[in-house]
């Protein structure tokens, strides 16, 4: 692709994808800022779960390895 | 006014727990606006990018602690936005008709006819999303290479080849189309 045919693109994309004017939101988005940081703040991490997972596991598989942790605990 | 800010992003940095909530507060509301714009140069989907403005702060309040004064809040929130843009475009499916409120462009080619158009932007959604944002913030938004490469974490080289790829693609999906660009 030359620089004519790069230029030419560039141009047919601009027509087709014409820039974006200034915007704002239709709304104030701090209630769903709120709503998603409570949200977000209650639930466990994912890693949480997967230790728990683990450990679970770990206890079905290796039952001897239980006084162990709860010698550890 | 600059000192006010630098206080709130002190705060909102190493803050206690209730000063760092507020200086969060006062950071979204003065910075909202700018993200929800550059999310939605990229996405093209008002709904979207204000879910993605939340998403992105989100990701912010959560790496408060990684943030570094000298970079801005503005160039690492745009950072962000970014990747978030570019995890929600990697979801989306690509359209096969475009929505009808398309905008037309104001200074287009008479000779550009309305298919080429519409091809032209299914053909460029069809791109990988890594190579279309950086196509879309330069040649469509003629943002500076230098701050796409910083939102994208890239060269500014870098930014230079994907856009060249893009339009290498896009010119190669439309003339599969049987139009010759």
């Amino acid at each position: 692709m030359n620089s004519h045919d790069e230029e030419r693109m560039k141009q047919l994309l601009r027509e087709a994808l014409p820039p974006i004017a200034e915007a704002e939101p239709a709304r104030d988005l701090w209630p769903s800022m709120l709503r998603k940081m409570d949200a977000k703040t209650d639930a466990p991490p994912w890693f949480d779960w997967a230790l728990l997972g683990g450990l679970v596991a770990l206890a079905a598989f290796f039952p001897a390895s239980i006084p162990v942790f709860l010698y550890y605990l | 006014m600059p000192n006010e800010e630098s206080n709130v992003l002190d705060q909102f940095r190493q803050g206690s727990p209730e000063t760092f909530e507020d200086a969060f507060e006062t950071l979204f509301r003065l910075h909202q606006r700018a993200v929800y714009e550059w999310l939605l140069r990229i996405v093209r989907n008002p709904a979207a990018a204000e879910d993605l403005t939340v998403e992105t702060f989100w990701r912010i309040y959560r790496a408060h602690a990684r943030f570094q004064p000298s970079r801005g809040f503005e160039a690492w929130a745009r950072t962000i936005a970014t990747h978030a843009a570019l995890d929600w475009l990697r979801t989306q499916r690509p359209e096969s008709e475009l929505p009808a409120d398309l905008p037309a462009a104001t200074n287009a080619d008479p000779g550009v006819v309305d298919e080429i158009r519409r091809k032209t932007a299914l053909a460029f959604g069809r791109l990988p999303p890594r190579l279309r944002i950086a196509a879309l913030l330069a040649v469509v938004e003629e943002q500076p290479h230098k701050e796409i490469a910083t939102a994208l974490g890239i060269s500014v080289a870098a930014v230079k080849l994907r856009v060249f790829r893009a339009l290498r693609l896009l010119r190669k999906d439309l003339q599969q189309q049987g139009i010759a660009p």
